[in-house]
């Protein structure tokens, strides 16, 4: 039983691994592969360190896939935090999919978005669909 | 009969913990080829720096699984000991970005 869970634990946390790099491959934009790279890859350590505390079952490898997974899981959005903020400071350009970006406007001793070989930064919302006009 | 180039020793854990245990690896080592294609086509230094810290942690998990696949538990304190440099490699970097000013 106790090996069945640790196979099944093991391919799950290898799945969200190769999950988390193909993210980051193919999609398209620095804030958007951090999502990818940030959240499954830590989920997938988690899960494979399940699996070494479900096959070894002894209190000190229970332990320590614990503090291995608690520490991952509080740095890993402390560090994707620090990369993105450092990144959007110093204007790398948002994908060609982005809707809106208000804040840009505001730092305006950044180079454009166009110096880079992006698309211009949209600065207000689009207009909203539907039935909206009637309500007011 | 395991082909030599698994990187694990695989007559330590038989059964279906080690053929999952290799399958995972070589998902996960799979997993490493495709963040070394974006730390080398990466259009910023961010893209590069979001690479490396997704290979650390590609790593760490790595050494995971061969702690499994080898029955050898002092693995797991060796993949601590690389989340923590890993967590602090990271913040360096994005510390770096920021000074150095430009995309």
């Amino acid at each position: 039983m106790s090996e069945v869970l640790s196979a099944i634990l093991l391919l799950l946390g290898a799945a969200f691994c190769l999950l988390a790099a193909v993210g980051v491959v193919r999609l398209p934009d620095l804030f958007t592969r951090m999502q990818a790279s940030a959240k499954s890859a830590t989920l997938g350590v988690g899960c494979t360190a399940l699996a070494a505390a479900v096959h070894f079952n002894t209190l000190e490898v229970k332990t320590l896939a614990l503090l291995v997974t608690v520490f991952l899981f509080f740095t890993a959005p402390v560090g994707a935090h620090m990369i993105a903020r450092a990144a959007y400071y110093v204007g790398t350009p948002l994908g060609p999919h982005a809707v809106v970006d208000q804040w840009r406007p505001h730092l305006a001793d950044l180079p454009p978005p166009e110096a880079c070989g992006a698309s211009p930064a949209k600065t207000e919302l689009p207009p909203r669909q539907g039935n909206a006009a009637s309500g007011d | 009969m395991t082909p030599a180039w698994v990187f694990a020793s695989s007559d330590a854990v038989p059964g279906l913990t080690g053929v999952a245990g290799q399958a995972a690896m070589m998902a996960v080592v799979a997993g490493l080829a495709l963040a070394l294609v974006r730390l080398v086509r990466g259009p910023s230094l961010a893209d590069r720096a979001v690479a490396l810290d997704l290979a650390t942690t590609l790593a760490i998990a790595l050494l995971v699984i061969h702690a499994v696949l080898a029955d050898q538990p002092a693995f797991l304190a060796v993949a601590m000991a690389l989340a923590l440099v890993g967590f602090l490699g990271t913040v360096a970097l994005a510390s770096y970005l920021k000074r150095r000013g430009q995309p």
